[in-house]
C-alpha cells in the first residue's frame, strides 16, 4: 500500500519522501552507519568504475529496449506495407492478429469526449491494461513509444550542449504534468473533442511511420528542438498524459526495478542517465529506508540505470516471482 | 538527520528565487502547450475540417462533433479498404487530425468490399456498426454541378479511358475481376452517349445485379431499395441529363469517373438522401 501511495505522489509531482530514522529498517540503518564509518576511498570508487567501463560499459538493456521499440513500430509498418495483417492500425488503437488493442490514454480521451464506449474499445482497453499491468505500466513509454526514441536522440544532443556550456538546462515543476493530465481530461469531457490527440507526438509519429509523413511532424520537430535547446526531455517529463496513465497502471505492476543499498557507492550515475530521476532519490546516501526498495511507478523500466550501475545495485525484479518459482 | 531539522531549515533567498522562476516557467509551459492544442479548435469551428467521410461516420451533415470525438485516429479503416480510398487528415484539420476522409475525385469508395470493411474495422464505432450494406450509408449526395460541361447533356459520347492513362484511381469491375479492383486507366470505354456516372454507380450496379437475380454475395439484403442516378431525356436532340435520385449515398464514384475536367458531378457533404 505504501508503495502505491508513494508512487502516485511522485507521479503527480510531489518530491520523494525522505524517511526519518524511525521509518528506517534496522538493517538499512546499519548499512548507512557502516558506510558513514568507513567511507569508500576515491581510489576504490574509481577502480570500481574503471572496471565497469573496461567491461565495455554496459548497454544490455538499452540495446534490448531499442530493438524492441524499433521492432514493434516496424511491425506496424511492415504489416501494412506488405498487407500481412499481423498488427493493423497505429499505436492509438490496433488489432494484433485480430485481437483489439487500444492505447489507454487514447481510449480515455475518446471515452470522455464521446461519453460512450463500444464493446470493441472496452475489450481493447482491458487487454492493454492487463498487458501493461504485467509489463510495468510506463514500460510503454521507453519500450514502445516512438517519440521516446526520438527524444533520446534530442537528449543526447542536449547533454552535449550543456556539457560544453553552450546552453543551460531549464527545469519545470513536475506537478505541471498532473495539471496537463487533468486539463486534457476535462477538455475532452467539456468540448467533446479529443484535444490532446491534436498535439500528441506519440500518435503523430506512429501514424506518420505507418501512413506516410505529415505536416504534423513539424510540431514534433519543434518539440524536439525545445528539448535540445531548452529543457531536457521536457515532453515526457512535464507534459505527456500518456505517461501518467501508464504510470497509474504501473503502480500495481509486479515488474519493477529494485534498488539494493548494500553495495551501492552512491556516486549517482544512475540519476544522471534517468528520465525520471526522482524515482532514484532512494539511491542518495542515507535515504534508503530498507535494504531493498522498489523504484516507484513513474519509472519507465528503461534499464539505463541497471546498465550504468557499476555494483549491480539496481536490477529488474518481478515481484512474487521467487515465491512462485 | 530528522525531518524536523529539515523543516526548520530556512529556504535561502537564492533557492526561493529559483523556485519562483521554475513556477513561472511551468506556468508558461502549461499555457504554451494548451494554447497549441486549442488552436486545433479553429478549423473545426470554422467548418473547414468537415469532409467526405467513410461509410457509417457518426455525423450529422456538416456537424462532425460525434465523429471527431469517437474516432481514435488509428487508421484501421485505411488499412482494410480494397481501393485505398481512405486517407487520414493532417494537422490542418485541428481536432480532426488523424481522422479518415475520402477525396472522391482522386479515389472514391466503390463499395468493392461489399461488406463495409472500414465499418467492421473501426474499433470505436466512429464508423457506426449499425450499418451493414452500401445502400445504408449516408456519406453525402451527388449534384450535377456543371450541367453545361456534362457530355450527356451535350449529347456526346465518350471513347477512351476516363481520367486519362496516368490516373491512379481504381474500381472493381465484376466482369473483369470479382475480387481485385483495377486501375480505371486499364478499362477503356466506347460509348455513344457518355453514361459513366450511371453505368459505374455502385448502387445502380447492385440494382442491376439484383434484377438479374444475382445479388452481391448472394445476399438479398445487399439490394438497394431505391435508384441513385439515371439518365433522363434533356431538351436537345439525343441529349440526356444525369438525374440524382433519392437512393444516392454519396460514395463519390460518379465524381471520380466523370471524364470532363473539372468533374461535372460532385458530392455535397451537407446533404444526404434523408434530407433532400
Amino acid at each position: 500500500m505504501g508503495y502505491v501511495v508513494e508512487s502516485l505522489k511522485q507521479l503527480f509531482g510531489k518530491a520523494p519522501a525522505r524517511p526519518d530514522s524511525a521509518g528506517m529498517s534496522a538493517e538499512a540503518r546499519a548499512v548507512h552507519q557502516a558506510k558513514k564509518r568507513q567511507p569508500l576511498s576515491k581510489e576504490a570508487l574509481e577502480a570500481a568504475h574503471a572496471e565497469h567501463r573496461a567491461r565495455g560499459g554496459n548497454h544490455t538493456w538499452r540495446n534490448r529496449r531499442w530493438a524492441t521499440l524499433i521492432g514493434v513500430n516496424l511491425l506496424f509498418v511492415i504489416s501494412y506495407y506488405f498487407d500481412v495483417q499481423l498488427v493493423e492500425g497505429a499505436l492509438t488503437a490496433a488489432r494484433v492478429v485480430g485481437f483489439h488493442f487500444a492505447d489507454l490514454n487514447a481510449s480515455l480521451q475518446v471515452t470522455l469526449a464521446f461519453r460512450e464506449m463500444v464493446l470493441n474499445l472496452m475489450i481493447g482497453t482491458a487487454t492493454v491494461t492487463l498487458m501493461w499491468w504485467l509489463l510495468g505500466g510506463r514500460t510503454f513509454c521507453s519500450w514502445v513509444c516512438p517519440y521516446h526514441l526520438l527524444a533520446e536522440g534530442a537528449e543526447w544532443l542536449h547533454l552535449r550542449l550543456v556539457q560544453r556550456r553552450i546552453i543551460k538546462d531549464h527545469t519545470f515543476h513536475r506537478g505541471v504534468r498532473t495539471l496537463f493530465y487533468l486539463v486534457f481530461a476535462l477538455l475532452a469531457l467539456a468540448t467533446g473533442y479529443t484535444v490532446f490527440e491534436t498535439v500528441s507526438p506519440t500518435g503523430i509519429v506512429s501514424r506518420a511511420l505507418i501512413y506516410g509523413p505529415t505536416l504534423a511532424l513539424v510540431w514534433v520537430g519543434g518539440l524536439l528542438l525545445f528539448e535540445i535547446f531548452v529543457s531536457r526531455r521536457a515532453w515526457c517529463r512535464y507534459v505527456c498524459p500518456i505517461g501518467v496513465t501508464y504510470g497509474i497502471v504501473g503502480t500495481l505492476s509486479p515488474l519493477r526495478v529494485q534498488y539494493d543499498v548494500t553495495d551501492c557507492h552512491h556516486e549517482g550515475d544512475c540519476r544522471k542517465v534517468c528520465l525520471v530521476p526522482h524515482v532514484l532519490d532512494v539511491t542518495v546516501k542515507g535515504r534508503a529506508a530498507s535494504l531493498r526498495q522498489d523504484l516507484t511507478s513513474d519509472c519507465t523500466r528503461c534499464g539505463l540505470c541497471v546498465d550504468v550501475c557499476p555494483t549491480s545495485s539496481l536490477r529488474f525484479k518481478v515481484k512474487g516471482a521467487d515465491k512462485l518459482l | 538527520m530528522s525531518e524536523e531539522k529539515q523543516e526548520r531549515r530556512p529556504v535561502s533567498p537564492r533557492r526561493r528565487e529559483q523556485n519562483r522562476r521554475e513556477f513561472l516557467r511551468s506556468a508558461g509551459l502549461a499555457a504554451g502547450v494548451l494554447c497549441a492544442s486549442l488552436l486545433g479548435a479553429i478549423p473545426v469551428l470554422r467548418g473547414e475540417s468537415a469532409r467526405l467521410r467513410p461509410p457509417g461516420a457518426l455525423k450529422d451533415l456538416l456537424d462532425e462533433q460525434r465523429f471527431l470525438a469517437s474516432c481514435i485516429k488509428c487508421g484501421q479503416c485505411v488499412q482494410v479498404c480494397p481501393v485505398e480510398a481512405i486517407k487520414l487528415a493532417d494537422l490542418g484539420d485541428g481536432f480532426g487530425i488523424g481522422t479518415p476522409f475520402i477525396e472522391a475525385r482522386e479515389q472514391a469508395c466503390d463499395f468493392s468490399c461489399d461488406g463495409l470493411q472500414c465499418v467492421l474495422a473501426c474499433p470505436t464505432g466512429a464508423l457506426t456498426h449499425e450499418i451493414n450494406y452500401p445502400a445504408e450509408s449516408r456519406m453525402g449526395f451527388a449534384r450535377l454541378s456543371r450541367p453545361d460541361a456534362c457530355l450527356a447533356v451535350r449529347g456526346k459520347g465518350f471513347a477512351g479511358v476516363a481520367r486519362g492513362a496516368g490516373f491512379a484511381g481504381k474500381l472493381r469491375f465484376e466482369a473483369v475481376d470479382r475480387w481485385n479492383p483495377i486501375p480505371l486507366g486499364d478499362h477503356p470505354f466506347d460509348l455513344e452517349l457518355c453514361d459513366l456516372c450511371v453505368r459505374l454507380c455502385p448502387i445502380e450496379i447492385r440494382i442491376a445485379q439484383c434484377a438479374q437475380g444475382n445479388p452481391p454475395s448472394g445476399d438479398a439484403n445487399q439490394c438497394p431499395p431505391r435508384s441513385a442516378i439515371a439518365l433522363e431525356p434533356a431538351g436537345g436532340e439525343g441529349a440526356m441529363v444525369p438525374v440524382v435520385k433519392d437512393g444516392c449515398v454519396g460514395c463519390g464514384v460518379c465524381e471520380m469517373v466523370c471524364p470532363v475536367e473539372q468533374s461535372a458531378i460532385v458530392i455535397d457533404i451537407d446533404k444526404t438522401l434523408d434530407t433532400v
